[in-house]
């Protein structure tokens, strides 16, 4: 069973990827998912506004933010930290 | 150099939702202009505008594009596909496509977004405001758009001067295909400022009219704020001939010049020169032009300093000529002024028809020029010319004529 904010996280990314939420799975990548570089910043900002969180991210080195987007499964676990008020680099 | 031509145009206004219905209205002397529908419309003293009616942008535009155009960008969109389609270019320019581009004027870019995302963190208090904010109130985002929707990889960019906008825009699209550097444009502009903010801030000036637009009516007392977009597809005259295009009209000359003097008021002088020099551009005499679509904003300087200039220029032809401002019907619509004017200079050329000033109600002796006072009138127009003199003394004059 997925949580609530697992299924909250799910439906964003679906909605910002024009996917069904039953169709997107942990392990996808955002390439796979299709989302392009606009569709992640805006996907980021449905997120801070869904959980009143800031997410730490840089579109300029997104492999160097603390925010881990490296899979879908890696997001939902890098937003559940923020949510408990801890920075991921501390939990990772 | 090449001859230039308009074989499409496209509108969104006040009046109409397309060119059609734009000029019947103009030629009946209907009025878009009436009280605003916006939020907050109550903490605002000028509560008047040529709003666009019923504007549905969830019929027009998918979702993603929605998430990225700005009002301004919408009507700029809606009015491109109409001069494309009426040019024979839905589905892309004649040629080779880095020899197009587009140009659109506008002043205030995507206003509405700036609103929204002014009163998303200073009145609503939040942190953060939409991540496509800047790509959808840049000034160029419409003609980015325009130039993606149909593929035009050459010069793309926005102009700003104000209310001459649109006229620099088509100027410069003009000039461009005349000396050979394109083949074909998209040229207008695009504006949508009423919303809160916008008008908060034009009210400070105290130049807008809180009853009505009345251009050369001797009780008139300011400016009416309008919206909308006006898009003309130019290109050669010989390409148009060879694809068998229809010629609406031919631009045939083009003048901008600055006053250099103040940053509001209009200069008569400025004016003057710019006339004298679109005519000499298109080789007119002021004899041959039947139909001047003026600045004419209703404001007191400017009505009297445009009326003075035309006398400068045409002498004794100022007494054929006639000149009507259609900002009483479709409002002034800033950056996209010019365009939508420029409809009325082909109605004129193309129908003998010549939109009237509608609201006149008294004869002001500074303003003693044939400005076809609330009724259209009838007569062959071989050559027009549209003004524009905007805020800054930008000074923009294009020249007509029929084909």
């Amino acid at each position: 069973m997925r949580s609530d904010v697992q299924q909250q996280i799910i439906s964003i990314i679906a909605r910002e990827a024009v996917l069904e939420p039953e169709d997107v799975q942990p392990s996808m990548t955002l390439d796979e998912l299709g989302l392009d570089s606009l569709g992640l910043v805006e996907m980021i900002f449905a997120i801070e506004e869904a959980f009143d969180i800031s997410v730490p991210f840089n579109a300029n080195e997104p492999a160097q933010s603390e925010f881990d987007i490296s899979s879908v499964g890696a997001i939902i676990g890098a937003v559940e930290r923020l949510i408990c008020g801890q920075r991921p680099e501390i939990v990772a | 150099m090449r001859r230039v031509v308009i074989t499409g145009a496209g509108t969104v206004n006040a009046l109409a939702h397309n060119v059609p219905d734009t000029l019947m209205m103009l030629r009946e002397g209907r009025g878009g202009i009436g009280l605003l529908s916006i939020p907050d419309l109550d903490r605002l003293q000028v509560q008047i505008g040529a709003q666009v009616k019923d504007w549905d942008p969830l019929a027009q535009f998918s979702r993603a594009e929605l998430g990225l155009y700005d009002v301004f960008t919408q009507f700029a969109m809606v009015s491109g596909v109409q001069a494309m389609s009426q040019a024979g270019l839905e589905a892309g320019p004649a040629g080779d496509p880095t020899r197009w581009g587009v140009i659109m004027g506008t002043a205030g870019g995507g206003n509405t977004t700036v609103n929204d995302a002014f009163r998303t963190v200073f009145s609503e208090g939040k942190n953060r405001v939409h991540p496509f904010t800047v790509p959808k109130l840049m000034n160029n985002a419409a003609a980015s758009h325009m130039s993606m929707k149909w593929g035009l990889q050459g010069p793309c960019f926005s102009v700003a001067t104000a209310c001459s906008s649109a006229n620099h825009a088509i100027g410069l699209a003009f000039q461009m295909i005349r000396s050979g550097m394109v083949d074909g444009m998209l040229a207008g502009g695009s504006e949508s400022m009423l919303n809160f903010g916008g008008l908060k801030a034009w009210e400070g000036l105290r130049v807008m009219s809180k009853t009505g637009c009345r251009p050369f009516s001797k009780d008139r007392d300011g400016m009416v704020q309008g919206e909308g977009a006006g898009v003309f597809v130019l290109e050669s005259y010989d390409q148009a001939c060879a694809r068998g295009a229809e010629i609406l009209a031919e631009v045939s000359g083009f003048c901008m010049s600055s006053d250099a003097n103040d940053i509001v008021m209009p200069s008569p002088e400025g004016a003057a020169r710019t006339i004298r020099g679109a005519l000499e551009d298109a080789r007119l005499n002021a004899h041959e032009v039947g139909y001047i679509n003026a600045h004419g904003t209703a404001t007191a300087a400017n009505d009297k300093t445009e009326c003075e200039a035309i006398h400068t220029v045409f002498g004794a032809a100022a007494e054929n000529v006639a000149l009507s401002s259609t900002k009483a019907m479709h409002g002034h619509c800033i950056g996209a002024t010019g365009a939508i004017e420029l409809l009325a200079c082909v109605m004129a050329l193309r129908d003998g028809v010549i939109a009237p000033t509608i609201n006149y109600a008294q004869p002001d002796p500074e303003c003693d020029l044939n400005v076809v006072p609330n009724c259209a009138q009838e007569r062959p127009v071989t050559a027009a010319l549209s003004n524009a003199f905007a805020f800054g003394g930008m000074n923009a004059v294009l020249a007509l004529r029929r084909i």
